[in-house]
């Protein structure tokens, strides 16, 4: 099934108006030594049909487990107009909207999107997305590197409490060029990043300091006091925020001394279902004064030769198919139908939805770790408030615990062993809106009785 | 579509409305969080119902071009039809609602397709191992000159910074080499389109980390000399990377891996029909020969007996890392599956077939009408350049305004100015799913529009004369910057 329209008279008509007698003449400037002679590794080909049923059987073999697991990916509620609509052809099969005057339905939506993001993060501009969140926190240091041109350092601080895979993809994208990582500790006590843990910095050239608000176990980070610190001091402050969190918390434009430089984050949970781990997308936002050294797409509002209002993506002198070897990132394709589903997400759940997604998700944790913390074995591990994740300490290794409630059907949150074994036996939990007291007293219930049979053997 | 306009989504806004039946249901449990944490104002998102919200959008994808509604022959983006069957089975709840993290015991299904999709790549492409990690083309690039880079340093070769491209590459090219800390080198093509073997010998040294191509190159036409390129590269010590934009011209023809090729990237989205999106998601897989196996990204996913699993940082130490949260787009990943599993065997090389045939068609009924190909010796592959030069000289009509007088007839626009080495050119795509009928009406509204370049050339300038806005002043929009809404004063 290729999805070929020819009938064989055309195909006929066709050479003939070439002026060739095969479709296999046509390749007659590859060298013959070098054509393929079979793809014998590559099934023959399925029908639709059989590749739905052949899809549907694989589906149904993962299952529905009930998922207590965040670490960087959430499961929300998502509106069934969301996806009806982001998955029009009109949008779907569309390019990235060069041709502005045939993509303005891209591109108005792109600048509405835009406008959401500035707001949320309390910035003045945002772009039109990058690939995730991770990626995001990578072009954001090299942005504040070239942005900054108070220090000539090159240097990154990175609070050990942000995403390992973040702090790992951002090694791998920036480190090729010269940049240098610091890793800063945290509290074990109340698991976030102390302003103490800045004081060796004082007096140091450094370009930038990340935050990340909620951090990596769901802990509120002093961010006023380490973007106070930052910022007295000529260093860039790079926030990498939670966009549902920020209907409840303080936006990063809003943090001490100015607040943030650049703001980034995941978008997944902005209406993207979880689907593996992709495609989500990256925000990025800034302020004004740095919008030059911005990567990626930006879309402008402007006027057409009737002097009518329309959009257009501008600002193209700072990207990679004008500026070639000296763009600001070679980032082209981006996550445009992603994009698309958060727009319309934001826009039926509203300032107010979004807020009350935001209250549940935190209650719902509250009362998830109030729940486990009751089982034997099992207790908090850090003092500092937390928005809807948390960290739990078993008496005993996770991994185990966590195969056995998956064979249960329960996904019971991320082992931190790996990560941080200074932690010991460490759990990350996560519960959003979407759980309801019954799922958590499941899970405890599972919980307790696993516990239980370890104890015994 | 003359007709339509929509206003802006916050121009609906009323203080109270939104789309309450979507809140989820107050909980009483006690929050936590401290005062001098809370957000003090309010976001501008729009307060709307859903039905505003739906009718709104719905607006808006009307006022797009795209492949579901117009012919859309954009050189080098392989606009082809992207089939419904990807997109239904991709989202079936179990792969919806699957979280990156979930163990492998609740993710066999998802896994087997990876695993196997793995497989396919590495058939069509010759190469020895795949990482479907990357977002997009441009990632792809990185990984592969990041691998480039990887390998020379892990022999001690340090020196090997410096990337060769051609002048006609795609500016992901050079942008990318930049990321990955080497310096570019330009090197010309030929007055046939090939590379001019005599200058990229004079140019390759114990500082050459690798090359960059894209064959068949991005003037539409295949590289005839790739294995005395390769041999050069490879001679002294350098390392050559594939870009996978145009593969669609040689599936199942003939494979990058064949020609010499050390890395490339496949743009899943182009070649394998995933959906382009407004600008993305992409997917930009990886796939290296034998020496560069170590340095992939990670994870990959593997295979212990009949077990899937993800390979990360313990499987592969040497590994240039990863470039993602989780493990890249996985949601289109499954697509470009589906997809691949239709198309079989014998579909990827009728793919490379009737992609060529179409081109080449279209080729000809474009120069038998007058037209001016730009490599008028050459085969097309699946696409091919027309300049414009002699009508912009004539008549004072530019490829910009054959682009744009093409929309008011219900065709999106080739690409227009690249590559960069050909004056007023158009770069023509058509791929392998449109019909002779949708060629023929192609070819015939550029003879048309070349009639009218002729007798109105002021009509043709001002075009689009039909769609939703006029020529757009791009000069204001730069300068006037203008790129969030905020409500007019005084309303």
């Amino acid at each position: 099934m290729a999805f070929i329209p020819h009938t064989a008279a055309d195909v006929a008509e066709m050479l003939a108006r070439i002026g060739v007698k095969s479709i296999d003449e046509l390749f007659d400037e590859i060298p013959a030594s070098l054509r393929v002679r079979s793809l014998a590794g590559v099934p023959p080909a399925m029908n639709e049909q059989q590749i739905g049923r052949l899809m549907s059987e694989r589906a149904r073999s993962d299952g529905r487990p009930l998922c207590f697991i965040g670490a960087g990916a959430y499961e929300h509620h998502i509106p069934s107009a969301v996806w009806a609509v982001t998955t029009r052809g009109e949008f779907y099969s569309a390019y990235t909207p060069y041709q502005a005057e045939a993509s303005q339905g891209t591109l108005q939506l792109v600048y509405e999107y835009q406008t959401m993001i500035a707001s949320l993060t309390g910035m003045e501009v945002a772009n039109a997305s990058l690939y995730d969140g991770a990626s995001a926190l990578a072009e954001a240091c090299l942005m504040a590197v070239r942005a900054n041109r108070k220090s000539k350092s090159q240097r990154i601080l990175m609070p050990r409490t942000v995403h390992p895979h973040y702090r790992r993809v951002t090694v791998a994208t920036a480190g090729n060029q010269a940049l240098r990582f610091e890793e800063l500790p945290y509290s074990q006590a109340e698991g976030r990043t102390l302003p103490a843990a800045l004081a060796r910095y004082d007096g140091e050239d450094v370009s930038a300091l990340v935050i990340q608000q909620p951090n990596f176990f769901g802990v509120l980070e002093d961010v006023d006091a380490l973007s106070a610190w930052a910022r007295e001091r000529g260093i860039f402050v790079i926030a990498v925020v939670n966009p549902t969190s920020l209907a409840l918390l303080k936006a990063p434009g809003e943090w001490d001394a100015g607040g943030a430089d650049i703001v980034v984050g995941e978008g997944q949970p902005l209406g993207v279902p979880l689907s593996s781990g992709g495609p989500y997308f990256g925000f990025m936002a800034t302020r004004m004064a740095h919008v030059r050294q911005m990567p990626g797409r930006i879309v402008g509002r402007t006027v057409d030769a009737s002097g009518r209002e329309g959009f257009t993506l501008t600002l193209q002198a700072r990207e990679q198919h004008i500026r070639r070897a000296r763009a600001t990132s070679n980032i082209c394709t981006n996550q445009g139908l992603l994009v698309t589903a958060a727009t319309i997400y934001m826009s039926i759940m509203g300032p107010q939805g979004l807020s009350r997604v935001a209250a549940a998700s935190h209650a719902r944790t509250t009362e998830l770790v109030g729940a486990l913390a009751r089982v034997p074995g099992v207790r908090g591990v850090f003092s500092a408030a937390y928005f809807h994740e948390a960290v739990l300490g078993l008496d005993r290794p996770v991994a185990p615990v966590l195969q056995r409630l998956a064979d249960r059907g329960i996904l019971a949150g991320f082992d931190l062993a790996e990560h941080y074994p200074e932690l010991g036996h460490a759990l990350l939990v996560c519960a959003t809106e979407t759980k309801t007291s019954a799922d958590i007293e499941r899970y405890a219930a599972a919980l307790a009785e696993v516990m239980k049979a370890a104890r015994a053997a | 579509m003359s007709a339509l306009r929509e206003k802006v989504i916050f121009e609906y806004s009323r203080p109270g409305r939104g789309s309450r039946d979507q809140w989820p249901e107050e909980v009483a449990h006690g929050a936590k969080i401290p005062e001098n944490l809370k957000r003090r104002s309010t976001p501008r998102l729009p307060e709307v119902s859903e039905l505003d919200a739906v009718r709104h959008f719905t607006r808006l994808s009307q006022l797009n071009f795209s492949i579901d509604t117009h012919f859309y022959p954009l050189g080098s983006c392989t606009m082809k039809y992207n089939p419904k069957a990807c997109n239904e089975y991709a989202m079936l709840p179990e792969f919806r609602a699957r979280h990156p993290l979930a163990p492998a015991s609740h993710g066999q299904g998802f896994l087997a397709c990876m695993f196997e999709l793995q497989e396919m790549l590495k058939e069509v492409t010759g190469m020895q191992g795949v990482s479907l990690t990357p977002m997009a083309g441009a990632q792809g690039e990185f990984a592969g000159v990041a691998m480039i880079r990887a390998y020379h340093r892990a022999r001690g070769d340090m020196a090997r910074t410096e990337i060769i491209v051609p002048e006609a590459a795609h500016g992901t090219n050079p942008a990318t080499a930049m990321m990955c800390g080497c310096t570019v080198r330009e090197i010309r093509v030929g007055p046939d389109g090939d590379i001019d073997i005599a200058a990229l010998q004079g140019c390759v040294g114990p500082q050459t980390a690798g090359i960059m191509l894209t064959n068949p190159s991005t003037l539409g036409i295949f590289e005839r000399r790739i294995e005395e390129v390769a041999r050069v590269v490879h001679a002294a010590g350098g390392l050559l990377y594939y870009d996978g934009a145009n593969l669609n011209a040689i599936l199942g023809k003939v494979r990058p891996g064949d020609m010499g090729f050390d890395a490339i990237h496949m743009n899943l989205h182009k070649t394998f029909s995933t959906p382009h999106g407004g600008g993305g998601p992409g997917a930009g897989a990886v796939g290296v020969s034998a020496r560069l196996l170590p340095f992939l990204p990670i994870p990959v996913v593997g295979r212990d007996a009949e077990r899937y699993r993800w390979l990360a940082e313990a499987d592969l130490p040497q590994s240039i890392g990863r470039l993602s949260a989780f493990m890249g787009n996985a949601g289109v990943l499954l697509r470009a599956y589906i997809y691949m599993r239709m198309l079989g065997r014998t579909g990827m090389s009728e793919v490379g077939d009737y992609a060529t045939l179409n081109a080449n068609y279209l080729l000809a009924r474009l120069t038998q009408a007058g037209f001016d190909a730009a490599y008028p010796k050459r085969r097309a592959s699946h696409e091919f350049i027309i300049t414009l030069k002699r009508e912009a000289r004539e008549f004072d009509v530019n490829a910009m305004d054959f682009a744009k007088r093409l929309l008011d007839h219900g065709f999106h626009a080739p690409t227009t100015y690249f590559p960069l080495i050909v004056p007023e050119c158009l770069l023509i795509e058509p791929t392998e799913t449109e019909s002779r009928e949708v060629l023929d009406a192609f070819a015939d509204a550029m003879i048309h529009i070349e009639r009218e370049a002729r007798e109105e050339p002021e009509y043709v300038k001002g075009a689009p004369h039909t769609l939703p806005v006029r020529r757009l002043d791009d000069v204001r929009a730069a300068k006037q910057l203008d790129l969030t809404w905020t409500p007019k004063e005084g309303a």
